[in-house]
């Protein structure tokens, strides 16, 4: 392990882990399929760590915690979360708000948003040396799309573009704790969170724990061909916190 | 390989045009769609790139110049989506003669000579059917770049394929990036069985011709309205 100490730093007379500054070791990065034309992934020294989890997952507070950590830690980190280009985003904030686009128009829209920012936010951040945490990422948009019938090949050919990440976390919470935890926040159940497009259910209640079973499901299918970190995200934040901190730490040093 | 709309079994057909810019694939759809319309057929004409949800996103990617060969594929395939969703498909499905100037064979030409991998272009588009028809409009290069190129027209980035770096003249760029196409459509042209059109042919004898095929492929009388 290398350990680097900040020359124009004084170091206090005990040595806390605090000054030691731990420089990840470079390994090589992996497309999912076709990748992206005229980009090298061997050139991208960061670290690309997910966050997945249905909202009321503690995926915020999870990842707030992660930024504090690593930045401490003497990382440079980068957030990035869905449906937050440049290109895209207001598009498909008004496309959603007036359910108007079929599924495969509104699956290749959030890809369009998706690789807008891969593009332009993971890419270059991964190629300055920074940790990448994403809030969200392609796992949430074919879970998505695969509830909506989306053909699971077709998905799988389309997200090639994307990078394999270093890490990437599920936190995985039962549904009718969830229901409980976003009631706790915000007293309302989201349209899209629920479903309701799928006519699962004309009542909100009942469509959103119909949904995110069906969301929990396809996740668990996932995770068959997509290694990720199933995390018990019924337990308190700080054991959640403490597993994230674990894995990423042997991400790090790996 | 995709199927055609006959070979889904839904009751409307599908016909597209496909072509360089200046092959006059544009004059020739049209007066198929007047004739059609004139005999009191069931026709919707369809051209690339029309939604307007889509097109506000397009319009400011190239604007801003944001597209990379990956987003610009992926904005069209949403943009074609949303067309073949909610437009063609039903029409399809209601018995319809839809005519498409240009359908998906422009984007695997376009996207792949911007570097896109073939076979992942092919991927995204596999949602949607084959036409029953396809017609082809060969005219030499040469004849295509003259018609557009002669009155000195101003040529958007992305038209001129400015964003692959092939020239500093957006005209010499347009030339380089059109022959480009062109090689990829006449290398899908038996991949897709494409009907080749002399393109350089009188205006009205491709017209007859194109009509002729029509004729013996498709059983119009199908398409009569019904009152």
């Amino acid at each position: 392990m290398n350990k680097i100490r900040p020359r124009s730093v004084r170091l206090p007379r005990l040595r806390t882990p605090e000054s030691a500054v731990i420089v990840p070791k470079v390994t090589p990065k992996q497309w999912l399929g076709a990748g992206l034309p005229g980009v090298e992934a061997s050139s991208l020294n960061g670290k690309l760590i997910v966050v997945e989890g249905a909202d009321g997952s503690g995926r915020s507070t999870q990842i707030a915690r992660l930024v504090q950590w690593l930045e401490t830690s003497g990382h440079h980190t980068v957030t990035v979360g869905l449906k937050g280009s440049t290109l895209v985003s207001e598009e498909l904030e008004t496309a959603q708000q007036g359910n108007i686009l079929s599924r495969t128009t509104l699956s290749l829209f959030y890809a369009t948003d998706f690789a807008d920012q891969l593009e332009n936010n993971i890419l270059p951040a991964l190629r300055a040396g920074s940790m990448v945490l994403a809030d969200r990422y392609i796992y949430t948009l074919m879970a998505r799309d695969l509830v909506r019938g989306m053909n699971d090949a077709w998905l799988r050919n389309l997200y090639g573009i994307a990078l394999v990440p270093d890490a990437v976390f599920y936190l995985d919470v039962a549904p009718e704790h969830l229901v409980q935890r976003v009631f706790a926040k915000q007293s309302q159940l989201d349209y899209w969170e629920s479903g309701m497009d799928l006519g699962f259910s004309r009542d909100l209640y009942d469509s959103f724990l119909e949904y995110q079973a069906r969301m929990r499901d396809r996740f668990r299918e996932l995770q068959r061909s997509y290694p990720f970190h199933l995390i018990n995200g019924e337990r308190s934040p700080d054991l959640v916190a403490e597993d994230l901190r674990r894995e990423v730490e042997s991400v790090l040093s790996a | 390989m995709n199927k055609t709309i006959a070979e889904l079994g839904f009751p409307g057909r599908l016909i597209a045009v496909e072509g360089l810019d200046g092959s006059g694939k544009s004059t020739q759809i049209y007066l198929l769609k007047r004739w059609l319309e004139l005999q009191g057929l069931k026709v919707y004409f369809s051209e690339w790139n029309s939604s307007a949800l889509v097109k506000s996103a397009t319009s400011k990617g190239k604007k801003q110049d944001l597209l990379t060969p990956t987003t610009f594929s992926l904005i069209h395939a949403t943009d074609f989506a949303d067309r073949y969703e909610r437009q063609l498909l039903p029409l399809i499905k209601g018995g319809y003669l839809v005519l498409c100037d240009r359908y998906v064979f422009t984007a695997f030409a376009r996207d792949v000579v911007r570097g896109c991998p073939p076979e992942w272009v092919r991927g995204l588009y596999s949602f949607a059917a084959l036409p029953d028809l396809t017609f082809f409009f060969k005219a030499s290069l040469e004849v295509s770049l003259a018609r557009i190129l002669d009155n000195r027209p101003t040529l958007k980035h992305h038209e001129a394929g400015m964003d692959l770096g092939l020239s500093t003249d957006p005209y010499e760029s347009f030339r380089i990036f059109q022959g480009r196409i062109f090689e990829q459509y006449l290398a899908m042209s038996s991949e897709f069985g494409f009907t080749l059109m002399d393109a350089n042919q009188r205006i009205e004898e491709q017209q007859g011709m194109m009509r002729r095929l029509l004729t013996a492929r498709i059983d119009l009388e199908k398409f009569r309205k019904t009152s």
